[in-house]
């Protein structure tokens, strides 16, 4: 069970207080995009071995959404922020290639 | 024979008799004995028949690693079967039946399966039992059900408590033998919270019956000493009785604790279980033994020779008069030495080694015992019982070079580390070559959130062996300046891997060498599994079923294992083990659920009308965590009358609904109508302030997943209506738009639901009851069809809604959560000239359904989309955007085969049958049926007399008239016309009076 800290309120909260959301960072595909666009948006997701990023909700908490940013394969925590950002800030990106050099996701590394 | 010795037990205490029944017959133990330790000194060595061919059993171990003495204990509603006897401890009253046996322990038909053995090879259950199909029905069930299974259900409630405790330390410490005290002694002088559990009730672990010297002092003081320095440490929490379950990511950890199992009684828990989160676990769990594959090692007498000690030392029981030891390591050396101390015979020791020397050795051999080296045994003699031992060279086919007469065998064939709750949370092992056991690799540790490891493994379950090498390994986590216990190094010949004996058995001997006891998987059946090309491991554990069930291969896993690798010419840790999952050994279902049974399995919401519904006959019905009134019974009613009756008092004269369940969610701020209109299918900033629009939400795959009215407070404010249960997911739905997709949009929402009761006052004589109670004008000029007007009622601050979902004139009235119970009054009052009576849930889906109106969950199931439903209507045209507007634009959502919401009438006037299908000509690819449309609401029509439906169907609105054939469960067919699904009112004139 895992812990992860909430950017807003501060609390260490177990996994039994979160609701997982899925891949972090989706950009939405509305009217007018191309099928494939659309198609990748609702159901293509990364499924990395290493470093990942996920959507979180405290839900049984302050019930604010935020992004962690993981290794699926220790379950190291590289480092929890805000949800209202589009891609993941710098001082995270810098904390993973502190521990993972060279490590890619998406279009970021 | 077993019996009690005259001496000895250092856990028994022979002044407290206490007397329990096995299989109805009365025997007597000592306070101190397990249930195991027990029967054997009650003579009673017999204890249960083996799953598959019912062969007699024995208890081969001393631990919770037994996998043969699986127990019926208690009765009743204390009934639980499956228990090891050799963790169970006695009590004055214990009630313990053998399981397995039909129809006795002594005389089991069953066993005629052990004849027929070699019918019954590997994956003979996937190979056997597949044709005919109709003989497994008849035939092949019906008989192994009866003859087979591990133990009985429980038939009663549980009578028993059980609760949860939850933990945070620093270092957890699992395991009270000599390595995990050690460990608990150095953790604790890091400063830090320490938590120390032992499954057992007595620290110690085996030291103490080994009779090691630490310290200078017996183990036994040692311990004792080391229990007291740690209660004195306020930083040090003690349980035994406590078992380390399973640890999983980031430290968490699940214990479970045997609070009163060993002494019953009401009011207090029988286990707790521990949620433990701990910065720092310590596995000191130790080593099991593991038998030798020899043929008849499963024949009574025959016993790990650890546990042979265990019996003797702890519980002066003896297994037998004579008892040859077998093994391939100098630790079953200690057993000889034990029952030749204890006054008992030993005739030889064979040990499979060629020249072996070593301190227990050489002893053994100085009190006169007669060890037979580079030997083995060819088979045990005897069938219910050992009565000797056919000894031959270990290298050899099986050729026997001696018999010796003996009635009990004490067998090593050296030890496993217990790396299970290492290995939960990823923790990798490596093939200790030299100890011939897989051990914790350091390198690859469990990481927790840090990324750093937070599993250490110390003592036997790291490998080490020897009291000197245990207490070193585990005095490693000591901070600096803490004194490390010392024991006296020994002298120890190594271990010899011995996976088969003899060494070159053939086919004869391996079918009768037994490596799982639980399951009655052989040598000869893991060989034929890689014969017939299960190379994996995983896969060949679940065709033979080798480690399965409760002692999920405790004894069996790694001689397996060994014997698949030697089969496949690989080596055994390319091999690998299987997975090892949680909990170590399993825990009571009552322990994992703790508090959470029946009324307090889950909250129960009621509305604040729920008082008065049941003081006026409601028969409920749970709605997610509501229960609202299904219908409401008068006297001597059934509950088909009773929605009969309060429909047609609804239709005719004045009905009452408690809506306090249906959601309501504010949604405010300068962005609040271009929110709606992102999350609502149709324009809702155009609203005007007073007014009420019914509303469709989609999620962004386009489906349709909740309906509501949306009414416009204010500018800035909307209030949106949701489906009972509806609330609390849609409240979550626009909070992650909100806050991950437009967090630059000013919307505020809250959901108040359990601010307001609503209540539904619905009917032609409707107005007339609120004219009555008095206050507020709700004439049609006033309130018109879908407004709404805050005012009075009887004196109390109400919201109206004139809106309905009946087809009736209606008046939905929302008011502050407390006064709901003083307005209901008011109006049921008011009511009673005009006839007024409650309607339950039941009437209000038959309402609805003759007006056609959808219900979210009959008519959609997440794969219907508005336009399914001909609610083109309420979909923008005009918006750019909406979530779930792209999707219903891809080809499949547009595509004209979809099916389509109708009416459906049986011609013969009956009730469809509910998710029924229109059946089409032909057959799909899988041979059923084609199908063309199902129902989704069905109802009896009071108001009409007859069924009404709806339902989607292919090309449905194109087919007005058209006789579809609807299937039934009863193998028949009903027939039902397509009709518009608006039964009643078609022109809407009666809400809109």
């Amino acid at each position: 069970m895992l812990i992860l800290r909430c950017p807003y309120c501060g609390v260490m909260a177990d996994e039994t207080e979160l609701v997982p959301g899925g891949e972090a960072h989706l950009k939405r595909s509305g009217p007018g995009s191309s099928d494939d666009d659309f198609e990748g948006y609702l159901f293509h997701r990364e499924n990395p071995k290493g470093v990942h990023f996920e959507r979180w909700r405290h839900s049984a908490g302050c019930g604010k959404w935020f992004h962690a940013a993981r290794c699926t394969v220790t379950l190291e925590v590289f480092g929890t922020y805000p949800a209202q950002v589009t891609e993941p800030p710098q001082e995270i990106r810098e904390a993973i290639s502190s521990k993972r050099p060279g490590w890619s996701w998406r279009e970021y590394e | 024979m077993t019996t009690r010795l005259a001496e000895g037990g250092r856990l028994i205490n022979r002044g407290r008799a206490l007397e329990f029944t096995f299989n109805g017959k009365t025997m007597t133990g000592y306070d101190g004995d397990t249930l195991a330790s027990a029967l054997l000194a009650n003579g009673q060595y017999l204890m249960g028949r083996s799953f598959k061919y019912h062969r007699p059993r024995s208890v081969v171990a001393s631990g919770p690693e037994e996998p043969n003495a699986l127990m019926n204990l208690g009765s009743g509603a204390r009934f639980e079967p499956n228990q090891r006897a050799t963790t169970t401890e006695l009590f004055e009253g214990l009630q313990a039946q053998s399981q397995n046996h039909w129809p006795s322990l002594e005389m089991d038909v069953g066993v005629v399966n052990n004849y027929a053995a070699r019918f019954l090879p590997a994956g003979f259950y996937y190979k056997t039992f597949i044709h005919p199909r109709s003989a497994w029905k008849h035939l092949f069930e019906p008989f192994i059900r009866k003859s087979a299974g591990l133990g009985k259900a429980p038939k009663d409630r549980d009578a028993d408590i059980y609760e949860h405790f939850y933990a945070h330390v620093d270092v957890l410490v699992i395991g009270g033998g000599i390595a995990g005290l050690t460990a608990a002694r150095a953790a604790a002088a890091g400063g830090g919270e320490v938590m120390l559990i032992e499954q057992s009730a007595h620290w110690g672990g085996r030291a103490p019956v080994d009779a090691d010297e630490i310290d200078g002092v017996s183990a036994d003081l040692w311990v004792k000493n080391s229990i007291e320095a740690l209660e004195e440490e306020e930083n040090v929490r003690l349980r035994t009785r406590c078992m380390g379950a399973g640890v999983y990511d980031h430290g968490y950890v699940l214990a479970y604790e045997r609070l009163t199992e060993h002494a019953p009684q009401d009011g207090l828990p029988r286990h707790r279980l521990w949620r433990i989160r701990a910065k720092q676990v310590v596995v000191a769990t130790g080593a099991i033994e593991r038998p030798l594959s020899f043929a008849g090692n499963d024949v009574p007498g025959v016993m790990l020779a650890g546990a042979v000690r265990d019996y003797a030392v702890n519980w002066g029981v003896s297994l037998g008069q004579r008892t040859v030891v077998v093994t391939n390591n100098d630790d079953a050396y200690r057993t000889a030495i034990a029952l030749t101390e204890a006054g008992l015979e030993v005739p030889a020791v064979l040990d499979a080694r060629i020249a072996p020397e070593g301190m227990l050795i050489a002893k053994a051999r100085a009190l006169g015992i007669r060890v037979e080296t580079g030997r083995g045994v060819a088979k045990v003699l005897g069938r219910a019982r050992v009565t000797g031992v056919a000894v031959c060279e270990q290298a050899s086919d099986g050729t026997v070079v001696e018999e010796i007469q003996c009635d009990a065998v004490a067998m090593s064939g050296g030890w496993s580390p217990v790396v299970h709750l290492w290995s939960h949370c990823g923790g990798k092992l490596i093939w200790d070559e030299a100890g011939a056991c897989f051990r914790p690799d350091p390198e690859k540790a469990p990481t927790g959130a840090s990324g750093e490891a937070f599993v250490t493994a110390v003592g036997a379950a790291n490998g080490a062996l020897g009291t000197a090498e245990v207490l070193a390994d585990a005095h490693r986590i000591a901070p600096d300046g803490v004194k490390a216990p010392v024991a006296a190094p020994e002298e120890a010949a190594p271990v010899s891997p011995v996976w088969m004996m003899p060494r070159g058995a053939g086919h004869k001997l391996r079918s009768k060498m037994w490596l799982d006891y639980q399951n009655d998987v052989k040598v000869s059946d893991v060989q034929l599994a890689a014969r017939e090309g299960f190379e994996s491991v995983e896969h060949t554990k679940r065709y033979t079923t080798l480690g399965m069930a409760t002692d999920q291969g405790k004894l069996s896993n790694i001689n397996g294992l060994a014997v698949l690798s030697d089969a496949l010419g690989a080596a055994i840790p390319q091999v690998g083990t299987t997975t090892f999952r949680p909990p170590y050994t399993p825990i009571s279902f009552g322990s994992i659920a703790g508090a959470a049974r029946a009324e307090t399995f889950q909250p129960l919401r009621r509305t604040p009308l729920h008082g008065w519904h049941e003081a006026n006959g409601a028969h409920w019905e749970p709605v997610g965590q509501w229960r609202r009134p299904y219908c409401y019974l008068q006297k001597g009613e059934s509950v088909e009358a009773a929605v009969e009756r309060e429909v047609k008092n609804t239709r005719e004269a004045v009905g009452l609904l408690d809506a306090s369940t249906l959601g309501t969610i504010l949604a405010k701020g300068p962005d609040a109508g271009r929110f709606l209109d992102m999350l609502y299918t149709n324009m809702m900033s155009t609203l005007q302030p007073g007014r009420c629009r019914y509303g469709l939400m989609c999620n962004e795959n386009g489906f349709l997943m909740d309906d509501g009215v949306v009414a416009r407070i204010d500018e800035d404010t909307f209030l949106c209506h949701t489906t009972t249960g509806g609330a609390e997911h849609i409240h979550a739905h626009m909070e992650e738009w909100l806050q991950t997709e437009w967090w630059d949009w000013m919307v505020y929402t809250a959901n108040l639901t359990e601010q307001y009761a609503q209540i539904g006052v619905v009917g032609p004589k409707a107005r007339e009851v609120l004219e009555l109670v008095g206050g507020m004008d709700v004439s049609k000029e006033a309130m018109p069809f879908m407004t709404w007007a805050d005012g009075e009622l009887g004196g109390i601050n109400v919201r109206v809604y004139r809106i309905s979902f009946s087809g009736e004139l209606s008046y939905e009235i929302a008011v502050k959560a407390n006064h709901g119970r003083a307005l209901w009054d008011l109006i049921a009052e008011a009511g009673r000239e005009f006839g007024a009576m409650p309607y339950g849930t039941e009437a209000l889906h038959v309402l609805r359904a003759e007006k056609g109106f959808i219900m979210i969950g009959d008519e959609t199931d997440g794969t219907v989309i508005p336009q399914d439903l001909g609610l083109d209507w309420a979909i923008s045209k005009k918006k750019e955007d909406y979530l779930g507007k792209r999707a219903q634009a891809r080809a499949h959502m547009t595509d004209p085969e979809r099916w389509k919401l109708v009416g459906l009438k049986t011609l013969d006037g009956s009730v469809l049958p509910d998710g029924s299908y229109a059946i089409a000509e032909g057959q799909n690819a899988n041979g059923q049926r084609n199908v063309q449309g199902r129902v989704t609401s069905t109802y009896h029509s009071p108001t009409l007399g007859h069924g009404i439906a709806m339902g989607l169907v292919r090309h449905g609105p194109d087919r007005m008239g058209e006789v579809l054939q609807f299937n039934r469960t009863d193998g028949g067919t009903v027939e039902a016309r397509i009709v518009s699904p608006v039964f009643y009112d078609p022109e809407g004139e009666k809400q809109n009076v």
